[in-house]
């Protein structure tokens, strides 16, 4: 094995187009790297050219088929594409299968696409924690729009909105009722709704199902997607040059309806720069960042300053109700802050 | 955390379409705690270079049942070393004929496992191979 080259030898390469460089410094940076931190500041500056575009939606809707079509579809105007296409993790093994490239063999031997899988690695909201940087990198390297895959997502998969400056949500014929349409989640995100494998016996009343929920209710868009951002939110205009989503049918195995969701890409592009959302989209993107990357580095912190034995023995205390989670919780945090309120209960 | 896993791809080159064994060694390989990119079937030599390299992996598992291993793994490994993929451990299943196995191993296939081969000699094999600690 020749050593693994180091991220900072990556960078000069990646900005020059290199592939095996690119894969090279996307697996630092996915492994966390403490080196690929380094090259992700580097590259900072050549960042925030591309179009981010996430597709996300119930497992088996067709995410991966619609974007191979719509990598076509960019391919044929002559955009450069990359693609992240997220599967989950096995929570058992640690172990994954990646499947997305099995739908993606269109777009195979062409220079100006780049595909990468990524396990989730034990993130829960739809995507896995490096997502985002891996994005930046193909960002970076300049490649017109990249299309992020979320993993197969139930209802509270969100993070994606945070990441994308578009999102779609990919629904199809026969996954639930209109009471499934009214609730909260997934299709809130929507920018853009797709009922893919539209041919299929049941998919009118799906598009029914989900225009009526359009016109139950106008979006709150600048809430926090958990509950609480970091920031508050500036209130909203609602008179201003507000978004319609759209409903869109798709076959997206036989490239049925593509065009249509490019025109409402662009559209939704073209919106978000005249109504000047874009630097509200990018001040929540920076905010829900940053909260994970602290989320992440406090979490790191805070495990390091307790040896294994302890928190074993806190694990012990509380399977045997000496201890209830929450009082745990505030004594692991009260110690390793050198707070003076460390005693449990 | 800055551990990174053991990423395998798994690929079925030529025109058999059965993809049984390819699937029961990606499940076994996801089960050892490996992250395993499966790209189907009827792929190229050109498509398995090019997904090994932008998926950065460690080890390309090749399942063969059509017998066309001999002209097919010479052109493989021809790709593989063209997008600069030296240190890639080549694996290969599927029927192959013991006299063939000499054959494939001096083309640069670094091992050959046939029908009835334990998934913990594979799991086993790429981590002695790659000398990583189990993940």
């Amino acid at each position: 094995m020749t050593p693994a080259r180091a991220s900072a030898d990556l960078i000069a390469p990646v900005l020059s187009g290199d592939r095996r460089a690119l894969a090279r410094l996307i697996t630092r940076v996915e492994n966390r790297a403490p080196d690929a931190l380094e090259a992700l500041a580097r590259l900072h500056p050549h960042t925030g050219r591309a179009t981010l575009i996430g597709v996300t939606g119930a497992p088996g809707t067709g995410k991966s088929t619609l974007v191979n079509a719509l990598a076509l579809a960019l391919r044929q105007r002559g955009q450069t594409v990359g693609i992240v296409a997220v599967d989950p993790t096995s929570p058992f093994s640690g172990g994954a299968v990646l499947g997305d490239r099995v739908r993606m063999t269109d777009l195979a031997g062409d220079g100006g696409v780049f595909i990468r899988s990524m396990a989730s690695r034990g993130s829960l909201g739809g995507l896995a924690a490096a997502t985002g940087d891996v994005a930046r990198v193909l960002d970076a390297a300049g490649f017109a729009v990249v299309l992020i895959e979320t993993v197969g997502a139930g209802q509270s998969e969100v993070d994606i909105a945070r990441m994308a400056h578009t999102t779609v949500v990919v629904d199809a014929p026969g996954l639930g009722d209109d009471v499934q349409a009214i609730k909260a989640g997934i299709l809130e995100i929507a920018d853009i709704l797709v009922v893919n494998k539209a041919d299929r016996p049941g998919a009118q009343n799906t598009v029914r199902a989900l225009r009526a929920m359009l016109e139950l209710g106008h979006r709150l868009r600048n809430t926090g997607h958990h509950g609480a951002g970091l920031l508050p939110a500036p209130p909203e205009s609602l008179t201003a040059d507000t978004w319609t989503v759209p409903v869109i049918e798709t076959v997206a195995t036989e490239h049925t309806g593509i065009a249509d969701v490019l025109a409402a890409l662009d559209q939704h592009r073209a919106h978000l720069h005249s109504s000047g959302e874009i630097a509200g989209r990018e001040r929540q993107r920076v905010e829900a960042e940053l909260l994970a990357r602290l989320r992440e580095a406090l979490l790191a912190r805070l495990l390091a300053a307790h040896d294994p034995a302890t928190l074993a023995e806190t694990v012990r205390r509380v399977v045997a109700r000496e201890l209830d989670p929450a009082s745990a919780v505030r004594a692991l945090v009260a110690a390793a802050c050198g707070d003076s309120d460390a005693s449990p209960g | 955390m800055t551990d990174g896993k053991i990423r395998v791809l798994i690929a079925k080159p030529g025109l058999d379409g059965h993809d049984r064994g390819a699937k029961v060694i990606a499940r076994a390989l996801r089960d050892a705690g490996m992250e395993v990119i499966y790209t189907g079937l009827r792929q190229t030599p050109e498509m398995i270079a090019e997904a090994a390299l932008q998926e950065d992996v460690q080890v390309v598992g090749l399942s063969i049942l059509s017998g066309a291993h001999l002209a097919l793994i010479p052109r493989i490994i021809e790709q593989v070393r063209a997008a600069g993929l030296d240190d890639v451990l080549l694996l290969v299943g599927g029927i192959i004929p013991d006299g063939d196995i000499p054959t494939l191993l001096a083309q640069g296939v670094s091992a050959v496992f046939g029908p009835g081969t334990h998934t913990d000699d594979i799991v086993r094999f790429i981590r002695t191979a790659l000398a990583t600690p189990s993940a």
